[in-house]
């Protein structure tokens, strides 16, 4: 499959909006679905639908063999030692919430410390926030340096005795820098801390290979990965899962459950209560094909190709600030404009068909140290062309014209 | 779905000028206003004299073009305006960003009818109609002595 001409792939860019071509830059908030994801949720619910793992008729071996097969698809993909590893989730939030909540039973006392850092998304951030408040924990954030990233001396410098587990981000959704997550499990583990990555943005841009980066615990958001909205996958290490209670009570997870007392059900089932998202997880092996057919070396050749693009021809375009300067940036171009508004820039350039979003993108800790606001966000995804990022310029000088700046 | 419509001439002047952005000096009202989904935030100034007449009406704050040049109109035609009447005035605001064609009050000129109705481009683009109402919805809370920050978040408009 030639990334070139992908654009053909996804149905959303046959619509036109505001009778313009769709210049789509928001990739970083959600992706758009590729005609076979959407195909196949189509033909799941017509042809082959049934709940899973419950019932022994043929529609429900069937639909519960397809959803474990997008388990093994998910475990080859980010290179997990086991499929039981792979915990399926609603979300990338719910994942992180499953961890906090989970290891914060287990592990965290009244005064323990949990080390995040300053550009972490509010999803790596509130979770722990509760514990907080329930358990009287602490939270120190790794601070970012000049250029927006966060350092592995950064991160060493708030490791204290009391460190119990680090939250890191892989890919910065905002700065777009890509933190230094081997080395930094390296350092934790050598003091026996664990370390949960938030890989939202990680996971559609690079080439993941859990047992190398060997992290204790991964969260995935599958809408962002070209899959459907509603799920997302828990990476955990099976000690970790094995370990820890579970999530949720219900349906599904459970072993043997009499008036006196319960017993849980074996990996995965013990952290997939209820009936889950059936039709995305089956719809995501499609995703995980899609971007296999690409390839990600194929995928991080290209975007990082339009990342220096796009920031020469912004730096050249005066009053335009650049948010961040990391070495090594994925994905991301956050800006600001003296004298315009990030939403104000937001609104002028849809009426030219370019998403992008203007906002604090869930980090107002990392703006408030920036000391903005908000900041205009064009992100990218798999589609997108030079000629997409050249739209975008000529609609930032539209933003101008009408603000009159130069 | 029109560009212009919204970015008039007098809503770039009123955002990029912003009119009364100042603390008022001896206020006797005041309130803050936040919209945590864009940021934009706004601090409400408000002295009334004896007769309970505006004497003075300023703000501090920031955001975007739309809130800048709403609060800065609102400060301008408040400005000598009884309580009782203030309060019609942003109700009759309100109620035109929401649904209603036109400003209705007797209250206000023909011209200061005609400012206020610059901000009804907002009526087309949703996620913008809060940048407009923050300021007003900010300024009730004050005259009401209301004690939590509004927040964009829990109102309807």
């Amino acid at each position: 499959m030639n990334i070139s001409n992908i654009k053909k792939e996804f149905p959303i860019f046959d619509n036109k909006v505001h009778n313009n071509d769709l210049v789509y830059l928001d990739s970083a908030n959600s992706s758009q679905k590729p005609r076979v994801v959407v195909d196949r949720i189509y033909d799941f619910y017509t042809k082959e639908f049934s709940n899973v793992g419950r019932s022994v008729h043929y529609l429900a071996v069937a639909a519960t063999n397809l959803y474990e097969n997008t388990r093994k698809s998910v475990q080859k993909f980010i290179n997990a030692k086991d499929a039981n590893e792979i915990v399926f989730t609603k979300g990338a939030t719910e994942a992180i919430n499953l961890v906090a909540s989970t290891f914060g039973q287990n592990h965290l006392e009244e005064g323990d410390e949990v080390l995040l850092t300053e550009l972490e998304h509010h999803s790596n951030y509130v979770p722990w926030h509760y514990l907080r408040k329930s358990k009287g924990i602490k939270i120190e954030f790794a601070e970012i340096n000049e250029d927006g990233e966060v350092t592995l001396e950064s991160i060493e410098k708030k490791i204290t005795p009391k460190t119990k587990i680090i939250g890191v981000t892989h890919l910065s959704n905002v700065t777009g820098a890509i933190l230094p997550i081997k080395e930094i499990v390296q350092l934790a583990h050598s003091k026996n801390i664990p370390v949960l990555v938030d890989g939202c943005q990680g996971a559609p841009h690079l080439k993941l290979d859990m047992q190398d980066l060997d992290c204790d615990f991964y969260a995935i958001s599958c809408h962002k990965m070209y899959g459907p909205t509603g799920l997302g996958i828990l990476y955990a290490k099976k000690k970790w899962l094995e370990e820890l209670p579970p999530y949720q009570g219900g349906g599904g997870m459970i072993g043997e459950v009499k008036k006196d007392g319960i017993t849980y059900g074996d990996l995965p089932n013990k952290y997939e209560a209820g009936t889950m998202a059936t039709a995305q997880v089956i719809a995501f092996d499609e995703s995980i094909k899609f971007l296999n057919k690409i390839g990600m070396d194929n995928i991080i050749k290209h975007e990082k190709e339009l990342i220096e693009y796009g920031q020469e021809i912004l730096r050249k375009n005066n009053s335009v600030k650049l948010i961040g300067n990391p070495k090594s940036k994925g994905s991301v171009l956050s800006f600001t404009i003296d004298g315009i508004h990030p939403h104000d820039i937001a609104t002028i350039l849809d009426e030219d068909g370019v998403a992008i979003r203007a906002g604090h993108h869930c980090c107002q800790i990392l703006h408030d140290k920036l000391d903005i606001a908000a900041s205009a966000r064009a992100s990218l995804g798999v589609y997108n062309t030079k000629d997409d990022l050249d739209k975008l310029n000529s609609s930032i000088n539209k933003c101008k014209k009408i603000f009159e700046l130069k | 779905m029109n560009l212009k419509e919204l970015y008039q001439e007098i809503i770039l002047d009123h955002g990029k000028n912003p009119r009364n952005l100042r603390k008022t000096e001896n206020f006797n009202k005041d309130a803050k206003g936040h919209n945590p989904l864009c940021g934009d935030k706004v601090h409400i100034y408000l002295k009334l004299n004896e007769n309970k007449k505006v004497e003075d009406i300023s703000f501090e704050g920031e955001g975007c073009a739309i809130s800048m040049a709403s609060a800065s109109i609102m400060t301008d035609l408040l400005r000598g305006k009884e309580e009782n009447d203030v309060k019609e005035i942003v109700n009759d605001f309100l109620e035109m960003i929401k649904e209603k064609d036109e400003i209705k009050t007797n209250l206000l000129k023909d011209d200061e009818k005609t400012k206020l109705m610059c901000l009804s481009g907002v009526k087309q683009y949703p996620m913008r109609v809060k940048c407009a109402t923050l300021s007003w919805h900010t300024l009730t809370s004050a005259i009401d002595n209301f004690q939590n920050e509004i927040n964009t978040e829990n109102m309807e408009t």
